[in-house]
């Protein structure tokens, strides 16, 4: 039990490290979202009119509807890093000596995952402080309760990360898990517009937003920011982490998993 | 035990403090009541044909509501939802003010061209003043000397002495004025102007232009911001400006007439209306159909509540 635990401190200081060395990290994974709320979500500032969908009381601008999403965001692009930064240690080696310790290798994973979701809830509340600054805020209670759902959420798509991560070669293929996964997953979800919205272009474009996970981790951060609990969206959030988590767990494990056929 | 009588008496008084906010719903030919703790619609009250300008006698025993396309004043009992009568009003009864006399309402009749002064309690017709063209906007000053009629085409302010019932001034306002509200003890008067998108302030003692207010919203089309209704808060150092298809209402310093902010409310907002501590403020937004609730002391909204189709005007009953 102690290993354990001292493994998973391990991994979570690795990461922080690398986090705080690269700087320019950090600050890349800012810029990403800064630039579609200051610059995209400003074009359609008035323009595209939301009627008012829960949790929103009232008319809100675009800027505001956006924030969840670009938490997502966040958490969707930091897990991919992560699963990046994975392959490039099965490749350089570490991760190998990693993956050789005496502990079971699904806590080894979820060790990682924790590390990786930690770095990624701490850039989103970042996001959330600079959106404060330039005027759109959340009710003071949603700034806490943001907190189970980004972690929630942060795991689900670092899980994602990993069971892809599983299945990648070599670290060129990951251009392809950016133009396959990523944008299908942001752009098909309901962090830019709403179901809603989605429905009026193509009822089929609906459909998939709508059992897109990355919908409901949106969905799952929209309501906590107002202090508001969907159920449905934890739900379906949980679910599928826990569907990537056990991917990632049989593609990692070397008797059975990709690795094996790989090698 | 002890506390049963506390519970009683709270559960009698609660009845008796339910403040509301009423919308005339220009396209459904009724009033959507809203409860201000609640912030919910509790009932829904049938009038005369487009329902406009709303206004409760000064004990709120009756409300005077502009019923437009049926031409006249129908008075209500507000306990009820039951019309007692209806005023002879002119024609097209567009907006209206309550005199401080709580006696005579001073009316716009939109397509005549002229305010028709109505007495309520003989229920007869007073006077017939003529002004400008499609009358809408009415104020009186609090000291009940002067009232205000502004003409939509003629794009004029008409002061009325209402001693003599004659005009005694004639100021020009930006294009399309349509509502007028005396503020610091009558000493100044402004004037929105719909078409043209400015507030006009005049000091009321030599009817001259004091101030011009103009906005300007982010991302929004100048075209767009047509400033209608306003209000001031309860130590009138703030303004609230409903600037109709810009979806937004303006915040406004009275005293360097300086726009602080914009809230975002629904589509083509209208008239407003505080609840009695001022703390909250009512907007109507007709294309929407719903009331937007202001936080007037956030100054941010908190809550949209759907009502009938096209709501225009908006009154308290406390």
């Amino acid at each position: 039990m102690r290993h354990a635990f001292i493994t998973l401190n391990a991994i979570v200081l690795r990461e922080a490290q690398r986090f705080v060395r690269q700087r320019g990290r950090f600050v890349a994974a800012l810029v990403r979202p800064l630039i579609w709320l200051l610059v995209f979500a400003a074009g359609f500032r008035a323009a595209l009119g939301l009627s008012i969908a829960p949790p929103y009381q009232t008319y809100i601008t675009y800027e505001v509807y956006i924030v969840p999403g670009l938490c997502g965001m966040i958490l969707l692009f930091n897990g991919m890093q992560s699963s990046l930064s994975l392959v490039y240690d099965r490749e350089m080696g570490s991760m190998r000596l990693l993956l050789t310790a005496p502990l079971p290798r699904w806590w080894l994973l979820f060790c990682r995952l924790v590390a990786s979701t930690a770095i990624s809830i701490l850039q989103a509340y970042t996001f959330l402080a600079v959106a404060a600054a330039f005027g759109i805020r959340m009710p003071v209670v949603g700034y806490l309760a943001v907190l189970p759902a980004l972690a929630v959420a942060g795991i689900m798509l670092g899980a994602l990360g990993l069971a892809l991560s599983s299945l990648i070669k070599q670290l060129e293929n990951f251009a392809g898990v950016m133009n396959f996964v990523i944008f299908p997953m942001f752009f098909l979800s309901t962090a830019l517009y709403p179901l809603w919205k989605m429905a009026e272009s193509s009822t089929m474009l609906r459909d998939i937003c709508a059992v897109n996970p990355f919908t409901h981790a949106v969905e799952f951060i929209r309501f906590a920011l107002y202090g508001q609990f969907n159920g449905p969206a934890l739900g379906w959030t949980v679910v599928a982490g826990a569907i990537f988590f056990l991917l990632a767990v049989w593609g990692y494990d070397p008797a059975r998993g990709l690795l094996r056929r790989k090698s | 035990m002890r506390l049963a009588p506390l519970f009683l008496s709270l559960s009698l008084a609660a009845p008796l403090a339910a403040e509301e906010i009423w919308v005339t719903n220009e396209k459904d030919d009724t009033i959507s009541v809203i409860d201000v703790a609640t912030l919910e619609v509790t009932r829904t009250i049938s009038t005369g044909e487009r329902p406009r300008g709303i206004t409760f006698s000064r004990d709120f025993s009756r409300v005077y509501i502009c019923a437009s396309d049926s031409d006249t004043v129908q008075v209500m009992d507000p306990e009820t939802g039951q019309i007692l009568f209806d005023l002879p009003s002119g024609e097209d009864p567009e907006q209206f003010v309550l005199h401080p006399d709580d006696r005579h309402l001073w009316i716009a009749n939109e397509d005549d061209a002229v305010t028709t002064v109505v007495d309520t309690q003989s229920r007869t017709v007073v006077a017939q003043i003529d002004v400008g063209i499609e009358p809408e906007g009415m104020a009186v000053s609090p000291d009940g000397r002067i009232v205000i009629t502004t003409s939509e085409t003629t794009n004029m302010a008409h002061w009325i002495d209402t001693e003599t019932h004659e005009l005694f001034a004639n100021t020009l306002v930006d294009a399309r004025p349509r509502h007028a509200e005396f503020l610091h003890d009558g000493a100044e008067l402004w004037v929105s102007s719909e078409i043209g998108g400015t507030v006009t302030v005049f000091d009321v003692a030599t009817q001259t232009e004091k101030a011009k207010i103009g906005f300007d919203i982010r991302g929004v089309h100048p075209d767009r911001v047509q400033p209608v209704g306003f209000e001031v808060t309860a130590d009138e150092k703030t303004a609230f400006v409903a600037l109709g298809p810009s979806n937004h209402v303006a915040v406004v310093d009275t005293a360097t007439y300086e726009v602080k902010e914009y809230i975002l409310v629904g589509r083509r907002v209208w008239h407003m209306a505080f609840n009695s501590d001022k703390s909250l403020l009512f907007t109507t937004n007709g294309v929407s159909g719903d009331v937007t609730v202001i936080d007037v002391a956030r100054r941010a909204p908190v809550k949209t509540i759907k009502v009938g189709r096209f709501p225009w005007g908006a009154a308290l009953r406390p």
